[in-house]
């Protein structure tokens, strides 16, 4: 994945600044926001159907 | 003049029988490492190729470092009736404590480490295939390279350290305790929740690191309960006289290459720097236990922490001066003890620019730190489906991160990066690195399987139908080289001319 892609979500005071000081900032903040969706719809795909049980169930003896 | 850091990684890594009901995790695994070893033995046309034992004859876990064996201390017991086989790259992969472990061979160099970790997970994930296909249907033998099943049972990723014995131990403790603490900002692999008992979701949502919560010491030999952040356990796996070996349970198990990476890398140089006493001031914290769980807890990288001179610092500014100090140490002495310069200089560049953007924004370091991937990827998540910190969706999102199938994997979905390529990873399944004892283990597997009785980290057993077996000694890890023995290893027949040729 490009690096761009991982700039996402600035820290909310950043965004603020990054809103007064250059409007162009919020196209790129949009474009950052959806490539996280992006992500998160392709994960959607390959996520355990059924989160509770599967937490549940993922019970390890302890190691070292 | 610190010695070379001959460094590997021993990783525990969770499993898991899907659509069987409760199973037992011993077997689990013994299944699975049996399945690999058989798949193997098909390959070669069923010779009896890799069933190598391993040898416990100079297994010694319980001696302590600090020079007395203490009443309370629990030294651990050796399990010899599992699985355990070594193989031909000169790795150790057995059942232990109720997971498969993957204990990567002896590497030069931290990159090279790099290489062999994901060999680890290329051999566990190759595992998973051939194990499942001898389970009934909808049974599925599934592994997690993670440190804690979210329910207070937690699992390690050990990384060893060849060390100068004529180093006080004194020495060892107050800056390894200082980096191994502080180093959690590049280490963690995060973690959805606390797992000290009373700390709820609310207090930690989300935290840096799998391991810190289950850090209750500063230095003892105990690696299962009580842990301590230096672990004294004194078993070198070389000559005792010369070396020590520097065994670190503090760490998580990492997806990121570039975390493995720097987790091994900034370790072996701080330790180099700890022979070569260019660490300046000794001085350390003041208190290394809540001072681990606070790392770790603080997503901010602000809060500071108190050093035993009376000041404070963050932990991120600890790190910055620690790799001030590495790069002035690299400019007077070189970094010949990282296995190369170039592989030194590597390390300093991502160091400093991973801690460069921890300081603008954390989240410039989604692509190489663990943590905060994944905290990008819950966080998402949570503010989507506008889920609550104790939604088990969250906490499935963080086990299944770690999960090895390639199909399955989260961590290899989030776009980090990587450092090693598929190709180097593929041979490292096979070839042992050259530059170590290592190279000397798994070559005599591959060439005189038939003849090798048993092996281990410093010694190989062979058996050439003598009245007597033959044990050859390799007390010196950094022996046994490619150099030093590759051509009268081609040049033999058998492991007899081989012994012949070696002067036994």
């Amino acid at each position: 994945m490009a690096e761009r892609a991982q700039k996402k979500k600035p820290a909310p005071q950043r965004q603020e600044e990054l809103v007064e000081e250059a409007p162009a900032a919020s196209d790129a903040g949009d474009r950052i926001k959806a490539d996280l969706d992006d992500l998160l719809d392709e994960i959607d795909e390959v996520l355990e159907s059924n989160a509770e049980d599967f937490v549940k169930s993922y019970i390890q003896k302890g190691g070292q | 003049m610190a010695i070379p850091k001959i460094l590997g990684i021993e990783t525990e890594y969770g499993i898991l029988v899907r659509g069987a009901g409760e199973t037992n995790p011993i077997a689990a695994s013994s299944t699975l490492i049996n399945a690999y070893l058989s798949s193997l033995e098909r390959g070669r046309g069923g010779h009896r190729t890799q069933r190598v034992g391993w040898d416990f004859e100079d297994e010694s876990p319980g001696v302590d470092a600090r020079g007395e064996a203490l009443l309370l201390s629990l030294a651990p017991e050796v399990e010899t009736h599992l699985v355990n086989a070594v193989l031909t790259n000169g790795a150790r992969y057995y059942v232990d404590h109720a997971h498969p472990e993957f204990s990567c061979p002896e590497t030069a160099d931290p990159r090279t480490a790099v290489v062999y970790d994901r060999a680890g997970e290329e051999i566990l994930v190759r595992s998973m295939a051939a194990a499942t296909s001898m389970l009934p249907d909808g049974h599925e033998i599934v592994v997690y390279k993670n440190n804690s099943d979210g329910k207070g049972n937690s699992y390690g990723c050990h990384e060893n350290y060849l060390l100068d014995r004529s180093v006080p131990f004194g020495r060892i403790v107050l800056f390894a305790t200082l980096h191994l603490v502080t180093r959690q900002i590049l280490t963690g692999s995060g973690k959805v929740g606390c797992e000290v008992p009373g700390v709820g979701s609310d207090e930690v949502p989300f935290q840096i690191t799998q391991r810190a919560d289950f850090f209750e010491e500063e230095v003892g030999l105990e690696t299962t309960l009580k842990r301590p952040i230096i672990n004294t356990r004194d078993e070198p796996h070389a000559d005792a006289q010369k070396y020590r070996r520097l065994h670190v349970i503090a760490g998580d198990a990492n997806m990121s290459e570039t975390a493995t990476f720097l987790k091994l890398g900034t370790t072996a140089l701080i330790l180099a720097m700890v022979e070569d006493d260019a660490l300046g001031e000794p001085v350390g914290l003041a208190r290394p236990v809540p001072a681990m769980h606070q790392v770790s807890r603080d997503l901010t990288l602000g809060r500071t922490l108190e050093l035993d001179d009376g000041t404070t610092a963050t932990a991120l500014e600890l790190q910055f001066r620690l790799l001030g100090r590495a790069e002035a140490y690299a400019d007077r002495h070189g970094l010949d003890c990282l296995g190369s310069e170039e592989v030194g200089r590597e390390v300093l560049a991502s160091w400093r620019s991973v801690l460069e953007d921890l300081e603008q924004d954390p989240e410039l370091t989604a692509d190489r730190l663990d943590w905060v991937a994944k905290r990008r990827l819950v966080e998402g998540y949570r503010q989507r489906d506008g889920l609550d910190w104790t939604d088990p969706k969250l906490r499935a999102l963080d086990l299944q991160y770690h999960d090895v199938r390639p199909r399955s994997s989260l961590a290899r979905r989030v776009g980090l990066r990587r450092i090693v390529g598929d190709d180097e990873v593929e041979h490292a399944t096979v070839e042992p690195p050259e530059d170590t004892r290592a190279y000397f283990r798994g070559r005599c597997l591959a060439r005189f399987s038939e003849q090798v009785v048993a092996a281990n980290w410093d010694s190989v057993v062979f058996d050439t139908g003598d009245a007597t077996l033959q044990r050859v000694p390799m007390l010196e890890p950094g022996r046994g080289t490619r150099a030093h023995v590759g051509n009268l290893i081609d040049a033999a027949d058998t492991a007899a001319d081989l012994l012949e040729a070696l002067g036994r």
